[in-house]
């Protein structure tokens, strides 16, 4: 995914009514005024953020007789979701890790349990 | 050796990590400031990980990347202050997939009887920037949304 691309998808995501709205899509596609209907806010100003989440590639719309839909895409939320989503997961397993590291590193105080040796200090 | 406390309050752009751990302070320092050490613990096991630098003094920086069959994703940073067992180390983290998007580290190494609390005190600009970072919205109100958004991105297929 281009930086760029990756830029767009953050900026679209970081605001809390983009992101009810991504959910409410995965529900199925919805019209402006759907979507509008949850949130103190004017149409035109949820065609605001449809608009940046579209040009984050996050939604496409399309046109059925005098109402356009917003329909959610996929792709660029799963790469974006590779780091949105395993905080935690990132941190506890780094921590376990470290766990092994320190115990081996008690046994064996000049350096690591594998890979190079730890430089002298 | 235990539980990874974490704690992050709704609209407060702040995550907050403990965690003890079976080893003396001066350990986990080396840990965190030796590329070689470092390497071999942060991040999932999946991920292969590149130091490129790490120059753990007052305005010293480092930069090192996860690597996955997908691609290879940059983090960089400064340290402010020097670091040291007994002041923790206080580092600014950016992910360059996200330029500008920063937020303060200070992690503190706590002497306990068994060995060490860590303490992970991260900062962010903003609450959204945090949630962005912090797939949030785990202990957040944003957390059902992005669960499903979770569920989502797992089930779909790629168009």
């Amino acid at each position: 995914m281009a930086d760029k691309q990756l830029d767009a998808v953050f900026g679209a995501l970081a605001d809390p009514t983009r992101r009810a709205i991504l959910a409410r899509l995965t529900d199925g596609d919805a019209s402006v005024s759907e979507l509008a209907a949850p949130f103190a806010m004017s149409q035109p100003a949820v065609s605001r953020h449809l608009k940046v989440l579209e040009q984050a590639g996050l939604i496409s719309r399309s046109r059925q007789a005098t109402i356009r839909l917003s329909h959610l895409e996929a792709d660029p939320l799963r790469d974006a979701t590779r780091w949105l989503a395993d905080y935690r997961e990132y941190w506890t397993e780094s921590f376990e890790r470290l766990d092994e590291l320190l115990a081996s590193l008690q046994d064996n105080p000049r350096g690591a349990h594998h890979g190079r040796d730890a430089t002298d200090r | 050796m235990g539980e990874t406390q974490l704690i992050a309050e709704p609209g407060i752009p702040q995550v907050v990590m403990i965690r003890e751990f079976d080893a003396p302070p001066e350990l986990l320092f080396r840990a965190y400031t030796e590329p070689e050490l470092l390497k071999q613990w942060l991040g999932p096991r999946r991920l292969a990980m590149e130091v490129e630098t790490l120059d753990a003094r007052h305005g010293g920086a480092w930069r090192f990347a996860h690597r996955d069959d997908d691609g290879e994703y940059w983090f960089r940073g400064v340290y402010h202050g020097t670091p040291s067992v007994e002041d923790g180390i206080t580092q600014t983290w950016e992910y360059e997939g996200a330029p500008g998007h920063v937020h303060l580290e200070v992690a503190s190494f706590e002497r306990t009887d068994s060995g060490t609390r860590l303490v992970l005190n991260a900062v962010y600009p903003t609450v959204e920037t945090r949630d962005a970072e912090f797939a949030a919205g785990m202990e957040s109100g944003a957390r059902e949304s992005l669960e499903r958004l979770d569920e989502l991105v797992g089930t779909l297929q790629p168009a």
